[in-house]
């Protein structure tokens, strides 16, 4: 019972940082319909830029979350102005191929730069508390703590403010809405500066609970996001949240009965599974095609 | 003669969740007639083509062709068994050139196989180059001969309409159905569509089902006309009967009022 | 689709062309006559041309955007190799290694058709991401069979690709997709991508077309890392991973979408490039998705996409008036 109750703390630990991630790939499918396969990459890269700054100038934790967050949402901006938006009038499949194309870009230029894992330096140090035979740490705590708040927050933004009214209705009919006043182009822009933060916050959190980083985590961690994000439903924010967590608790769980090599074929597999009974993810919802 | 209808649907309903598209559509067509169905936007036209073509099945009812049932089959499976279609918003396959497109209708009568296909047996070469004369033929009987390499997107507009018929036609169908085939004209240009479709009947012995809003090229044309309103049928018969009906004057234009 | 010279030459003269490409390989293996490097290099090539025909079918001609190129290739290397090294070692390779060959294909077309069955209600994003857990799947899966490996990988594959064979393997994969899509199928397959709806309405059956286009593109894949694994001798899963399917991917998108002329320019050019920037070390993937990009924001179909080079064309494509001879 007491390692059923550890591992679920760290299923827990590892949905929070999917769910993050995931998010910044629905909230972008939902306005663009276009998958971003350049934020696995995005979130990989904010690691790197936490552990610069903590090189350059250690400061606290608090100011190195929102520098980084802010950083890494103008990285996403930046690639939305320069390579996403010239082909928004472009077939599909040229917006998917400069995506994966960005995506590798910051993946091997990260590589070159750092052909060797990094050892993120200490942010905090953490307290252990023991509850009968299961110990939990404040940086535990502190990772699910600051991503559920992020995400209430986003939550909110989404449903009570004017942005996030203005993106869902984008995300529900691009070409009439600029039409009725809503500067698009700012509302998309801003969707991937949010997505963006996520992801760095992401970062910053990851590389405290698993120090050493490196290039390849673009592929390893952030696709696995992206799974998440379309088994919960891509396009659709409490679905990201949902498959985050879904997707982390699969994983935790399955290493414990199977050796780690099997972690990646459950994974995938449990998606394809998903996939074949609920085409849309599990909360989302197909386009109507009008014949 | 035979006095079995070509093409019957018998209560034909469908529903799009709460919204009843169509409601207990029953409908027969003659064999070598033209018969019309109009009535207001919205009130289930496009739909009911879209049943009998097998895009949609039907929430409830039968569609018969030729007294064999067709309700639930794929629209390839009805197509080939010689029902034709255009559409309302032309939805010809504008990238490929005009002959690729009516190959593609025509090619459902091909019987190699994809193996065959690939080393080039003799018997794929053979009906190869015979869908290629027979294509190129129709496009002759169109006036499309011309153009038969050309990007079928890059058409003027009365040639794209043509093409599509042409496809259409290359299924060698007994049941053409045109959505709107007199859309964007004006009246020069509606009565040579009359001329033009009544050489279609009699040339390809093709009986007809169309959906139009020129009531002067519906009225010429059909032989039985069917109007529908929100989904139900609220009149059919022959020109004379419909010109006169009240209903039907109703749905277009409203009810009569005191001071009209 | 348009073309690219105006006149084909007559059959003669390709054959005669094409025998004269076999004899010249024939050659240069026999006697030696291009030093090691750049016969790996011709090998290579060829390879790649298989690949991009053979995804170019799915991604191409039928509009989709399949990721998972690299695990048919992969599921193509296993089984030659399982068939070359345990189940009929000793056997002589002159028919020994294109039944492997073959194997590799049928087993890549098997799982293929299953991907073409997945297909029929799911298009678009949706297929790509159904495409990229297949790829995961196989690629972690193998990595859980002992029998091949497992991680560490398959050793001790023959050196069974030779340039003759490759060359073999090449012409058979352009000519016979070729006349796929050129014949109702490939006109079937791009109705398809066309507009789906209208396809069926015009009697295609387009659930056929989709899985004849995943089961040869799958076949061919299969091929071509069969071809692979006889060169390099050995394979392990992380050769087939995504990466690898990415590779495949700047090859269609640069040479053209839906063009065989495309396929063959955007293998050569990708496999040339890979060498050329050898030098640059990692920065070589740097410089190339960032070529990608620059071509998808001003040609984003491809060099040559959906044009033909008329040389691929069959002649009776041609106009009367058009034909020379």
């Amino acid at each position: 019972m007491d390692y059923f109750a550890q591992q679920a703390i760290n299923a827990v630990q590892l949905g929070s940082i999917y769910a993050l991630i995931a998010l910044g790939y629905s909230m972008v499918y939902g306005v663009l319909v276009m998958i971003n396969f350049a934020h696995g990459d995005v979130f990989m890269v904010s690691s790197f830029f936490c552990f610069l700054l903590l090189l350059v100038a250690p400061v606290p934790f608090a100011a190195a979350l929102v520098i980084v967050m802010l950083a890494t949402a103008i990285l996403g901006v930046c690639i939305e102005r320069l390579a996403y938006r010239p082909l928004r009038n472009a077939p599909r499949v040229s917006a998917i191929i400069t995506a994966l194309g960005c995506g590798l870009v910051i993946q091997n230029t990260t590589l070159s730069l750092s052909p060797y894992s990094q050892r993120m330096p200490e942010l905090l140090k953490p307290v252990v508390w023991k509850f009968g035979g299961v110990s939990v740490s404040s940086l535990q705590v502190l990772i699910v703590g600051i991503s559920v708040a992020l995400m209430l927050g986003l939550d909110f933004f989404i449903r009570k403010t004017r942005y996030g009214m203005a993106m869902r209705a984008i995300s529900m009919d691009r070409i009439t809405v600029p039409l009725m006043g809503i500067p698009t182009n700012a509302i998309i822009s801003m969707t991937f500066a949010l997505g963006g933060a996520l992801g760095g916050a992401a970062g910053v959190l990851y590389g405290m609970a698993y120090p050493v980083i490196g290039a390849s985590m673009g592929v390893l961690v952030g696709w696995k996001a992206f799974v998440a994000a379309v088994i919960g439903g891509i396009g659709n924010v409490r679905g990201a949240v949902l498959g985050g967590y879904l997707l982390g608790a699969v994983e935790v769980f399955t290493v414990t009965v199977l050796p780690s090599t099997y972690r990646d074929l459950v994974s995938y597999s449990l998606l394809l599974i998903i996939l074949i009974f609920k085409p849309y993810g599990l909360l989302g919802r197909p386009a109507v095609q009008k014949v | 003669m035979s006095t079995q209808p070509l093409l019957q649907t018998r209560g034909v309903t469908q529903r799009f969740g709460g919204l009843t598209a169509v409601s207990d559509f029953s409908l027969e067509v003659a064999e070598g007639h033209a018969h019309g169905i109009i009535g207001p936007n919205g009130a289930g036209k496009t739909t009911a083509f879209n049943l009998i073509t097998g895009i949609y099945k039907p929430t409830e009812g039968d569609i018969l062709f030729r007294g064999k049932p067709i309700t639930g089959l794929r629209p390839d499976e009805i197509a080939r068994r010689g029902i034709g279609r255009t559409f309302q918003n032309i939805r010809l396959f504008r990238d490929l050139s005009v002959l690729d497109n009516v190959r593609i209708a025509y090619d459902s009568r091909s019987r190699y196989s994809w193996p065959g296909a690939m080393v080039q047996l003799p018997s794929a070469r053979r009906e190869e180059k015979q869908t290629i004369g027979a294509c190129e033929e129709l496009l002759e009987q169109f006036g499309l001969a011309e153009v038969a390499r050309e990007r079928a997107g890059g058409l003027p507009y009365g040639s794209q309409r043509r093409l599509e018929i042409a496809r259409a036609m290359a299924l060698k169908p007994s049941l053409l159905l045109l959505d709107e085939p007199a859309a964007g004209m004006n009246s020069a240009e509606t009565l040579k569509l009359v001329e033009f479709l009544g050489w279609l009947r009699d040339h390809f012995s093709v009986t007809m089902l169309l959906i139009e809003h020129h009531m002067q090229l519906v009225m010429t044309f059909c032989d039985r006309i069917t109007v529908l309103d929100f989904g139900a049928t609220i009149a059919e018969g022959g020109p004379e009967d419909i010109r006169a009906n009240t209903k039907v004057i109703e749905a277009y234009l409203g009810e009569e009022t005191d001071e009209g | 689709m348009l073309r690219f010279f105006d006149r084909p030459p007559s059959r003669g003269v390709l054959l005669a062309l094409l025998a004269a490409i076999l004899a010249a390989c024939f050659a240069i293996e026999q006697f030696g006559l291009v030093d090691d490097y750049i016969r790996f290099i011709l090998i290579t090539l060829g390879i790649n041309v298989i690949l991009c025909v053979s995804l170019n079918l799915v991604n191409g001609w039928m509009g989709e955007f399949s990721v998972g190129h690299a695990g048919f290739m992969a599921l193509g290397a296993y089984l030659s190799a399982c068939v070359s090294v345990k189940w009929l070692v000793g056997a002589n390779p002159l028919w020994m290694f294109p039944l492997a060959v073959i194997v590799g294909g049928i087993a890549a077309g098997l799982v293929g058709f299953l991907l073409g069955l997945l297909s029929f209600k799911t298009r678009g994003d949706y297929l790509a991401i159904i495409t990229l857990a297949f790829l995961m799947i196989v690629k972690s899966g193998i990595e859980n069979i002992s029998y091949v490996g497992g991680p560490r990988g398959f050793l001790g594959i023959g050196n069974e690709t030779s340039l003759p064979w490759t060359a073999a393997w090449t012409i058979l994969t352009l000519w016979a997709i070729r006349n796929l899509v050129y014949s109702r199928f490939g006109r079937a397959i791009v109705a398809v991508r066309e507009d789906e709806i209208a396809a069926t309405a015009m009697g295609v059956d387009t659930r056929k077309a989709k899985l004849v286009a995943f089961v040869v593109s799958s076949f061919f894949g299969g091929v071509a890392g069969a071809l692979f694994a006889h060169q390099l001798q050995f394979i392990n899963p992380g050769s087939f991973d995504i990466v690898k399917s990415t590779e495949i991917l700047v090859m269609v998108y640069l040479g053209g979408i839906g063009s065989i002329a495309g396929s063959v320019l955007g293998a050569t050019v990708f496999t040339v490039l890979t060498q050329v920037l050898q030098p640059l070390g990692t920065w070589r993937m740097v410089i190339m998705p960032l070529l990608l990009v620059l071509l998808m924001l001003f040609r984003p179909r491809g060099i040559m996409g959906l044009r033909e080079w008329s040389w691929f064309v069959p002649r009776r494509e041609f106009a009367d008036k058009e034909k020379s001879s």
